[in-house]
């Protein structure tokens, strides 16, 4: 009995085995041509209206054109469904031209009534405004004036307007959605504007979108775009070099560091527009200036934050932590926003000068103690709590970097690396002294540099969207200034002079600029469209040239290129298999009937 | 002496008698199983509010949302009401059949759950099929011949795969038939839509992450068999089989087999219910989309609702097959029934 239970499971394991080839060679049939791209990330939902993370957002950018883009070359405001606009004398109306001959992908014209109807809703309904409520908080109306002009008119000049990041979607679809909260948007296929059109979402599983015909500007040289779900970065690399996809992106300095001796892989270290910083925490509190969180009170003197910025030395943090990998931190706005970032001044540069830290703190009164720890003004030995991101090798890395140089200078400090929710809660309540933190930005600043004003200090509820709590009467006027400015240089220099202010404010040190760590298959793809154009990176970009311009290599293949290996290991172990099953059935049944009791 | 006419009537009350305790054995047991999963549905409540952190501002971290759309989302979820009247409104909901809405994936936990459930009952339901079958082969082989090569090896080989970590030793599966199998998830999107193909494939991804729980699931089966069957070896009912001239196989699959399996059933019943709790680490390694892989995202999203419903579909599975188990032995070992 047992003997012929075992020989039917290998028969049937062998049966199991021999149907992958039948799978592989129904892929062998003429196949579309196919770029696949690894997704780490958890993507939640299609709906342009309720997806406002990272993954996204990023597919909602493939699937609907905004009304402008930002260039590939260096992120300035490019056209889009708009290809011309002009604001009036009182800063106050911007009338858009929307391109003639664009259609959606169910071959209705894309007109601007869309676009108006795409704002309204926003403006009208909450829940609409879920993922992009911010972008039209300033706006009074919009209307369409006719099939080929948008006129917008916001309540306070706003220099923003050609950042608008949402994606604007058919009217004559969305108009007959009675809950946008509950709608999937799954309607295949999903009737859009941008280069490729979502024909499958299969929740953590794969995405899968074609090229778009109708699309009105470069038509990709494939046919069809698919993310592939992986909830395990190491297993995504492992995907890579099988074939099972073409691109992987996120990769650990170490992942990055062994693909890059891998054949038929290109790594591509890219700019991006993130940074890390080291915040200091003096000021938590809530947006009616209710003190919160626990920082130690000696942050509030000045001289020590100065102290602690002149003890981080950003180079050896690059060099060291971040294996290279990164560009020295500076100003608050990422190095690859060449137009926004600044860098200090000689005179106003805090230089990396442990003696000189210590000297300041000796001068405001901070003596050493025997065992070299500095005393606060009531005499308590100093000790401060660096709080950084167990799951982030490099921020752990230069995390222990900035222990030793703060010890060094006399400043206690305790180091906790705790998981990433522990980390925001922490960040979000003021609960630490000092916090490894990291922001990404836009290809315009106001939104990184937002950040930065009492606006979204938190209410006593706890929405905010803050970690540092900067709260500067300075800052504040500097950010207004920016969004107002309409003449590009007159805002540049505001942005700057904002982020001079911050750093000689010292709430938070800038530490890197890491780059974003990508690699794909350099058998199957030649190139692909890189934003910037040098040195940028393939996916998460503020655009879709990536995908939309990845060019395939010439003798590529697409399915994967062990297949006579594979069938013959296949074929092997199903005779292995078959046969021990069939010789114990025989053997079981030889055994006979004549042992009965 | 007992003659034909009242044997009957002296049956009739142990019958009833037995039916009776068997009626009252049935509803204490079914009974403590409805009270156990209503303690679950409260705690589930309690548990993850106690958890560090504010899920909403978990959700939004790092994203262009301003404040009044976080307080929207608060509202949305209800999470900006006072903790009684939000438990109020779990339990009335809960009570309709309604789990409420994951925060992350904004769409019902039930449709989540639904999605996830059969790739977690195949996968985990064919590797403990697969892990009996195994195991109690090799523990009655290893047992029978207590201290031969083949119990050394076997029971090594088992325990060396049981210690060794799920994740790691998925991660080297991976990297070794890799080349062979797919690395990610259930069904490539590219297979044709007809049914053959669409089954080829879903087994073709089964392999890799079936093997890897088989390989740390077996042991257990393997050990519990091994040392039941020990336990017997020296019963006098052996000795009479062997005293029958039975062959040495034949004492054991008809006489020492069935009597050693008590133990094991009961472990199995355990480990059925825990099927649909999936396998966290495997799921994870192999993006196999089933409920085990949701419980990891639902952690690491902080997404109350969604832990919620899983606790209470992966508790209510453990109590479920536990019952059954308990349900079953009475019928097959009349010693419970006795008892």
């Amino acid at each position: 009995m047992r003997i012929r239970g075992i020989g039917i499971g290998l028969i049937a394991a062998g049966i199991a085995v021999l149907s992958a080839p039948i799978a592989a060679q129904a892929q062998d049939t003429p196949q579309p041509k196919t770029l696949r791209v690894a997704v780490t990330g958890n993507i939640a939902t299609m709906n342009p209206f309720m997806a406002f993370h990272l993954g996204d957002t990023e597919i909602g950018r493939v699937m609907y054109a905004f009304l402008t883009s930002y260039s590939r070359d260096d992120f300035s405001p490019a056209p889009g469904l708009a290809d011309k606009w002009q604001v009036s004398d009182d800063k106050l109306t911007w009338t858009y031209h929307i391109r003639s001959g664009a259609k959606w992908s169910d071959d209705q014209p894309i007109t601007a009534r869309d676009v108006a109807w795409t704002f309204n809703k926003i403006m009208t309904d909450k829940t609409a405004a879920t993922a992009n409520g911010n972008f039209v908080a300033n706006f009074d109306t919009v209307t369409a004036t006719d099939d080929s002009t948008v006129v917008i008119k916001t309540k306070t000049p706003q220099a923003t307007m050609l950042a608008l990041d949402v994606p604007i979607v058919p009217e004559h679809v969305w108009s007959k959605v009675t809950d946008i909260g509950k709608y999937d948007n799954l309607q295949y296929p999903v009737v859009g504007s941008g280069p490729f059109t979502l024909t499958n979402f299969t929740q953590g599983q794969s995405i899968t979108l074609k090229a778009n015909p109708d699309y009105y500007g470069d038509k990709p040289a494939y046919d069809q775009l698919q993310f592939r779900h992986y909830d395990n970065a190491d297993a995504a690399v492992q995907g890579l070099k099988n074939g099972d996809v073409d691109v992987v992106s996120g990769l650990t300095p170490t992942q990055y560091t062994a693909l890059q001796s891998t054949p038929n892989i290109t790594t591509v270290k890219a700019r991006q527009g993130r940074q890390n910083d080291l915040l200091i925490n003096y000021q938590a509190q809530t947006n009616d200036h209710q003190p919160v969180g626990d920082a130690n009170p000696v942050l509030k003197d000045p001289k020590v934050r100065q102290a602690i910025a002149q003890s981080v030395d950003v180079k050896t943090l690059v060099d060291k932590a971040y294996g290279g990998l990164a560009e020295p931190g500076a100003g608050f706005v990422p190095a690859v926003y060449e137009q926004w970032h600044w860098t200090p001044s000689g005179t106003q540069e805090q230089k990396f000068d442990l003696a000189a830290a210590g000297k300041l703190l000796d001068e405001a009164g901070y003596a050493k103690g025997a065992d070299g720890v500095r005393a606060d003004k009531q005499g308590k030995p100093i000790n401060l709590r660096l709080v950084v991101d167990s799951g982030i090798p490099a921020q752990v890395a230069a995390a222990n970097f900035i222990k030793g140089w703060l010890t060094q200078v006399g400043l206690g400090v305790t180091l906790q690396a705790l998981s990433s929710d522990a980390v925001t809660d922490a960040g979000s309540t003021g609960k630490y002294d000092l916090e490894l933190n990291g922001w990404t930005g836009n290809p315009d600043p106001d939104a990184l540099l937002s950040i930065q004003t009492c606006g979204v200090l938190p209410d006593a509820d706890g929405n905010g969207n803050t970690e540092n709590f900067m709260c500067d009467p300075q800052i504040d006027q500097l950010y207004k200034a920016q969004l107002s400015e309409m003449d590009k240089a007159k805002r540049i220099q505001d942005v700057k002079d904002l982020q001079a202010r911050l750093y000689s404010l010292d709430s938070s040190v800038v530490i890197a600029y890491p780059n974003s760590l990508e690699a794909y298959r350099s058998d199957r793809w030649a190139s692909f469209g890189l934003q910037p154009s040098q040195g940028g990176s393939i996916t998460h970009q503020n655009g879709y040239y990536g995908y939309l311009l990845a060019k395939p290599a010439d003798a590529a293949s697409s399915g994967g290129g062990s297949n006579t290996t594979l069938i013959v290991v296949i074929v092997v172990v199903v005779v292995v298999l078959l046969g021990g099953g069939a010789f114990l059935l025989s053997r079981r049944r030889k055994a006979g009937a004549d042992e009965r009791e | 002496m007992t003659s034909p006419a009242t044997a009957p009537a002296l049956a009739e009350p142990s019958t009833s008698a037995r039916r009776s305790g068997g009626a009252r054995y049935v509803l204490g047991k079914v009974g403590g199983a409805v009270v156990s999963l209503f303690v679950v549905m409260v705690l589930g409540f309690f548990l993850f509010r106690v958890l560090p952190g504010d899920p909403i501002r978990l959700l939004t971290r790092n994203t262009s949302l301003g404040a009044a759309q976080v307080a929207e989302l608060r509202h949305r979820y209800g999470l900006d009401l006072p903790l009684p009247a939000q438990f109020l409104d779990y339990m009335s909901k809960l009570l309709h059949g309604d789990m409420g809405d994951s925060l992350k994936f904004q769409q019902p936990v039930a449709d989540l759950i639904l999605q996830r459930l059969w790739p977690t009952v195949l996968l985990v339901g064919v590797a403990t099929l697969l892990s009996i079958l195994l195991g109690l082969w090799q523990g009655t082989r290893a047992g029978w011949r207590r201290g031969s090569g083949f119990d050394r090896f076997s029971t090594g080989f088992a325990l060396t795969l049981w210690s060794a970590p799920t994740f790691w030793l998925g991660m080297i599966l991976l990297a070794l038939g890799g080349s062979l199998f797919p690395t990610q998830g259930i069904l490539d999107p590219d297979t044709p839509a007809s049914f053959l193909p669409q089954v080829a494939d879903v087994l073709h991804h089964l392999v890799l992450p079936c093997l890897t729980l088989v390989a740390v699931l077996y042991a257990q089966y393997l050990l519990v068999m091994r040392s039941s069957l020990l336990e017997e070896m020296n019963a006098d009912y052996l000795t009479t089989a062997r005293a029958k001239g039975l062959r040495d196989d034949l004492v054991r699959s008809r006489h020492a087999v069935p009597n050693a399996l008590l133990p094991t059933v009961t472990l199995i019943f355990i480990q059925l219910g825990f099927v649909v709790g999936g396998a966290v680490t495997v799921e994870t390694v192999y993006s196999w989309p089933g409920l085990g892989l949701l419980l990891y995202q639902a952690i690491t999203d902080h997404d109350g609702p969604l832990l919620q419903g899983l606790l209470l579909v992966l508790a209510g599975a453990v109590l479920v097959m536990n019952l059954i188990g308990d349900l079953l032995l009475r019928v097959i070992d009349p010693r419970v029934r006795a008892a």
